[in-house]
């Protein structure tokens, strides 16, 4: 499908060995330019792990870790901007790259949130500060774009808005978008490449394909009870009260 | 203009406050403030060490900083202790240490209070030049690095995901911080350094809204603090270092003043 000079990443049999054991191994993938490509799995299951090395913030411990591109930016899970430092979303928006005014208006524009651009990083609320986080990677017009649970702690439109976006950045910016996500809907049907993960590769694929390999139904299926609900209407099975898949 | 006393203690004293503005500030995002103290303790046995050999004090003074802050590095790595205890220890057992070699070296009579408080009075025109050009050096190489280890202050993650290469300038920085430790031991002495760093850019927090703001009322609160802290001393006939930390300290307490009008007003 993608041609070989689109290649912005290519991890080969990649894996983070920290304190006696393996946080993850095994996982290769390959992204290109426009393509989006998701990692599920549960909780410690190497997701943001494996994002890191795509990064090259954390070095692989074996295998071969491949880059064509400098031009990443990165939306992380979780980060706390300390209250010692007076820092606006201006400031922030700036903060690795020289990018001209219009340029930070317009991205903040595209998440909702371009009123705030004066205001203190740390008097923001959980859901702006990640739309802020998302706008200064769009922002940097990257050519690889890491997301990390974007969407966390954001209202319920507002979720589904930037799900959007991302979809669209793919396209308009031609860049590769790699993405941790929970919500099921949208990597099924916005994504192009699935790789399910738990310590290592369970399955891997489109998500039709992905959706109906055993590894998926037994690692989401049977595993998350809690979650299922959310899962359900997604899924190629149904399941009982209880949690278990039905027969 | 640089034959009297306290014009060149004025002098080395204002260049000493627009080195250590931008420096403190990074020092207090980067709640540092126990390293910066780690540091000018492990200075002591620097100038102890420059006795024994007869060394260059402000070399052989950054040469053991620099030490001691690549051993906090690697320490960090390979133990389970946190920063701060591992910093009690480093800080603890170099100025032990320091203490311990000035007891071999009963041949040179000491100035013990003049090391750990400073004899700024008694800059010399050479100390002078020594501290505006290594000055001038040190905020070159800081302008230099700035935005990778700016970004790296607000989050290391992402400026290493984004080719910030942080992991140079954090130790480029922690070499500055030796550098300005160096120059300045002579004049403020080892005990009070931090408070020059610290105070000026906590004055400068309560009072700025962006990082470039914060780092210039930093500078501007540490050349006032020499200033007035000099002219204090003369006046009152109080030892230099100390009068300059105090003003410090009252210039902080007038900051909060804005705070807390502001705070009333929102209410």
């Amino acid at each position: 499908m993608a041609e070989k000079n689109n290649l912005l990443v290519k991890l080969d049999n990649g894996g983070v060995y920290k304190s006696s054991k393996w946080l993850v191994r095994g996982v290769s993938l390959e992204l290109y330019k426009g393509q989006i490509v998701t990692l599920i799995g549960p909780n410690g299951s190497g997701k943001t792990t494996t994002a890191k090395m795509i990064l090259n913030i954390l070095k692989s411990d074996e295998g071969k870790m491949e880059s064509y591109t400098s031009k990443m930016a990165y939306v992380p899970q979780k980060i706390s901007i300390d209250w010692t430092m007076p820092l606006r979303v201006i400031d922030f928006m700036k903060l690795t790259n020289h990018i001209n005014n219009a340029d930070i208006t317009e991205a903040l524009k595209l998440t909702g949130v371009e009123n705030l651009l004066y205001n203190q990083i740390n008097n923001l609320s959980g859901g702006e500060f990640q739309r802020v986080l998302i706008a200064r990677a769009i922002a940097k017009k990257p050519e690889l774009l890491v997301l990390d649970e974007p969407v966390q702690g954001v209202d319920f439109n507002g979720e589904i808005a930037l799900y959007n976006l991302i979809k669209k950045i793919a396209s308009t910016l031609n860049c590769g978008i790699l993405l941790i996500s929970h919500d099921m809907h949208f990597v099924m049907s916005a994504t192009d490449h699935v790789i399910c993960l738990n310590g290592h590769i369970c399955c891997s694929g489109t998500p039709s394909a992905v959706i109906k390999d055993s590894a998926y139904i037994e690692l989401f299926g049977e595993h998350t009870a809690a979650t299922l609900s959310l899962y359900k209407h997604h899924h190629d099975h149904s399941h009982e009260t209880d949690g278990s898949v039905a027969k | 203009m640089f034959d009297d006393f306290f014009t060149r203690a004025l002098i080395a004293g204002v260049g000493i406050a627009i080195i250590a503005g931008p420096l403190g500030c990074l020092v207090i995002w980067r709640r540092l403030s126990y390293f910066g103290d780690t540091l000018s303790h492990s200075a002591l046995l620097g100038v102890t060490l420059a006795y024994a050999f007869s060394m260059n004090i402000t070399l052989s003074v950054f040469i053991i900083s620099s030490v001691v802050a690549i051993l906090l590095i690697n320490l960090q790595k390979r133990t389970k202790l946190a920063g701060d205890s591992l910093l009690g220890l480093l800080a603890h057992s170099t100025l032990a240490i320091g203490l311990v070699l000035i007891g071999f070296l009963s041949s040179i009579r000491f100035d013990l209070m003049g090391l750990l408080f400073g004899d700024i009075l008694a800059v010399t025109t050479d100390d002078i030049a020594l501290v505006w050009i290594g000055g001038i050096i040190i905020l070159g190489v800081l302008y230099f690095i700035w935005k990778s280890l700016f970004s790296a202050t607000v989050n290391y993650d992402l400026a290493a995901a984004e080719g910030m290469r942080p992991e140079i300038s954090n130790l480029i920085f922690t070499l500055l911080l030796a550098g300005v430790i160096a120059l300045s031991i002579k004049m403020i002495g080892a005990l009070l350094i931090t408070g020059l760093l610290l105070i000026p850019a906590a004055i400068a927090r309560n009072l700025s809204n962006s990082p470039k703001q914060m780092i210039i009322i930093a500078i501007l609160a540490g050349i006032a603090s020499v200033v007035l802290g000099l002219f204090t001393s003369l006046e009152l006939n109080t030892s230099s270092g100390p009068s300059i930390v105090v003003v410090s300290l009252a210039l902080f307490i007038l900051s909060l003043i804005p705070l807390e009008i502001r705070g009333q007003l929102q209410k």
